[in-house]
């Protein structure tokens, strides 16, 4: 991690303390602002947040590691999840997930070497009168088809990258 | 907003909002909490503690701090009420929210929402924001003199098992999901150690009717045991999935009539947790005295592989274990290794009464409520359809 970026997300953990409140019930809520704004809670990030709350670091971490939400490790700039769950599974999700491995050309629990996309299993998402449901990021998706699949994934890419600049230098740098 | 395939026409709809709030203010607290008493409403998420009892329980404790706190941590397998309640009807949960805390005597409501439903969270900020503005939430609320009342919205971050309500407790805590010993109970020790009444979504949208119509009304409906009404979420092999209400104690053939899934070969009542009930039992009745739910109702067609159903909800629980009592973090791998050795027609008769007893012992000596039921759908299944799981032959399309 650059020391600049370092910088930044504590002066961010600092920012988001004093927002929810500096002791211990704000640790789940600026931990999800981390996840939400550098798509993982670094190691740096979680000895930051425990020096500032007076814990020890390995509390911070046992708590990033119970919650599916929260990552150590850097997660794509999309988080693709698929509902494994019986509804959605007898409305034809294992199709579903083999497209989408097929499009993104990773397995579940993969990030894209570009850092866009990460696919993850999710279990019930609730959309289950309209299944298969695909959450990405906060927006959800239902009744989702093998064909559709390229659809989301055409929107995630025309929301950020190359395709939303329309400038090709930015390629390399992906 | 995504609206549900079906949403039948419910009793929240017909409600006019504040009317159950200004009727709780007009009442003293113990005449408050005796009208939910009497109208013997249970708790909607599931596990059917009895509402008046709860609150009185929090409103007796003597405490400076006390807390409301909502459960929208929807995480059961097949639900989806609390979402579609929280899309449409915000106020009437938000109002009984406000009904708990003035029962229980408390300033503080948190509605803690389940990581998935992020996308719901502008409109739930919208629809408090404007309660605030007509004077619902805050200081003197509904005109109430002395009477302060606010809301916030906390969100999980995936995992199922903060929807019971002592890991829901230690997540707001900022610590890991993990269910507490029972007693103490949260209404004596909950939040910050201080009395706390946790409820489900539905179950304050019903307080709030409750305030509306009266409790004989609500009392009227359904069984002797469960009284009142009830929304359910149905999915799976029917014509009409969706969102429903019905009576307590409706039978499944009947329910199974209204979503158009008559020929259904087995119904998973109550989720993941819940029970697999086979065609030959469909006479059974819906209610806390006979198969009990929390709104998640399953249906499946004849053409369905239901050790293939009891090897997804096992993989659930598997993943969703919290890992901190033995029989749930080892007993869920070890029935899951046995649906597999099944698959591959390798598992004896004895071993198969083996993964039973085990099973059983989950149910007694689990620490909360996911452990003691995430060997149901299991044992049910294997109960039920003992033909149809044994004896295969290895690599049998099924």
């Amino acid at each position: 991690m650059l020391v600049t970026e370092q910088e930044r997300l504590k002066s961010d953990i600092g920012t988001w303390l004093q927002r929810f409140g500096n002791d211990r019930a704000a640790l789940i809520p600026v931990l999800q602002e981390i996840q939400k704004k550098y798509a993982r809670v670094s190691e740096y990030g979680m000895q930051v947040l425990a020096d500032q709350l007076g814990i020890h670091p390995v509390e911070v971490y046992s708590v990033v590691s119970f919650y599916s939400f929260l990552d150590h490790r850097p997660q794509g700039k999309f988080v693709i999840r698929l509902c494994r769950t019986i509804s959605c599974d007898m409305q034809g999700k294992a199709r579903v997930a083999q497209q989408l491995e097929s499009d993104l050309g990773i397995t579940f629990g993969e990030t894209t070497p570009d850092g866009k996309f990460s696919l993850e299993w999710a279990n019930c998402l609730g959309m289950c009168d309209q299944g298969p449901a695909v959450l990405v990021n906060d927006i959800i998706y239902t009744r989702v088809t093998p064909a559709t699949v390229h659809d989301i994934l055409e929107t995630c890419r025309k929301t950020f990258g190359v395709y939303a600049l329309e400038s090709s230098h930015e390629e390399g740098h992906a | 907003m995504i609206t549900p395939n079906h949403k039948a026409p419910l009793t929240f709809a017909t409600i006019e909002p504040d009317v159950g709030l200004r009727a709780a203010m007009a009442k003293p607290r113990a005449d408050l909490i005796a009208e939910i008493t009497a109208s013997q409403l249970k708790g909607r998420g599931g596990a059917g503690f009895p509402t008046g009892v709860k609150w009185n329980l929090a409103a007796a404790a003597q405490a400076d701090v006390k807390y409301v706190i909502c459960n929208a941590d929807e995480g059961e397998p097949g639900t989806f009420k609390d979402r579609v309640i929280l899309t449409d009807h915000a106020d009437l949960v938000f109002e009984g929210m406000t009904i708990g805390g003035y029962a229980v005597g408390s300033k503080t409501g948190i509605l803690y929402l389940r990581g998935e439903y992020t996308y719901l969270r502008p409109h739930l900020d919208a629809v408090l924001a404007a309660r605030r503005k007509k004077g619902l939430l805050g200081v003197n609320v509904a005109g109430k003199q002395g009477f302060e009342f606010d809301i916030e919205i906390r969100m999980g971050s995936g995992a199922y098992i903060c929807g019971e309500e002592t890991a829901l407790i230690e997540s707001l805590e900022g610590c890991r999901g993990e269910p507490r010993n029972r007693p103490p109970f949260p209404v004596d020790t909950g939040l910050n150690g201080k009395p706390s009444i946790v409820n489900n979504v539905e179950t304050f949208a019903w307080a709030t009717c409750i305030l509306v119509k009266g409790s004989a009304w609500f009392k009227a409906i359904g069984t002797q045991r469960s009284t009142g009404l009830k929304i359910f979420s149905v999915s799976g092999d029917c014509k009409l999935p969706g969102i429903y209400e019905f009576p307590m104690g409706i039978t499944v053939n009947k329910m199974l009539e209204a979503v158009g899934g008559a020929d259904a070969k087995a119904v998973q009542i109550g989720g993941a947790s819940g029970h697999c009930v086979p065609a030959s039992e469909f006479g059974r009745a819906i209610a806390f005295e006979d198969v009990s739910t929390g709104g998640s109702i399953i249906v499946f067609g004849h053409q369905r592989d239901m050790l293939a159903v009891a090897k997804n909800f096992l993989e659930f629980f598997v993943e969703e274990s919290c890992g901190q009592c033995t029989p749930c973090r080892d007993g869920n791998p070890k029935l899951l290794e046995g649906v597999e050795m099944l698959e591959h027609g390798r598992c004896s008769m004895r071993y198969l009464n083996e993964l039973s007893s085990l099973g059983e012992t989950m149910q007694v000596a689990s620490k909360c409520g996911l452990g003691q039921s995430a060997p149901n759908a299991f044992l049910s299944i294997i109960k039920h359809f003992k033909d149809e799981v044994m004896g295969r032959t290895q690599g049998a399309a099924h």
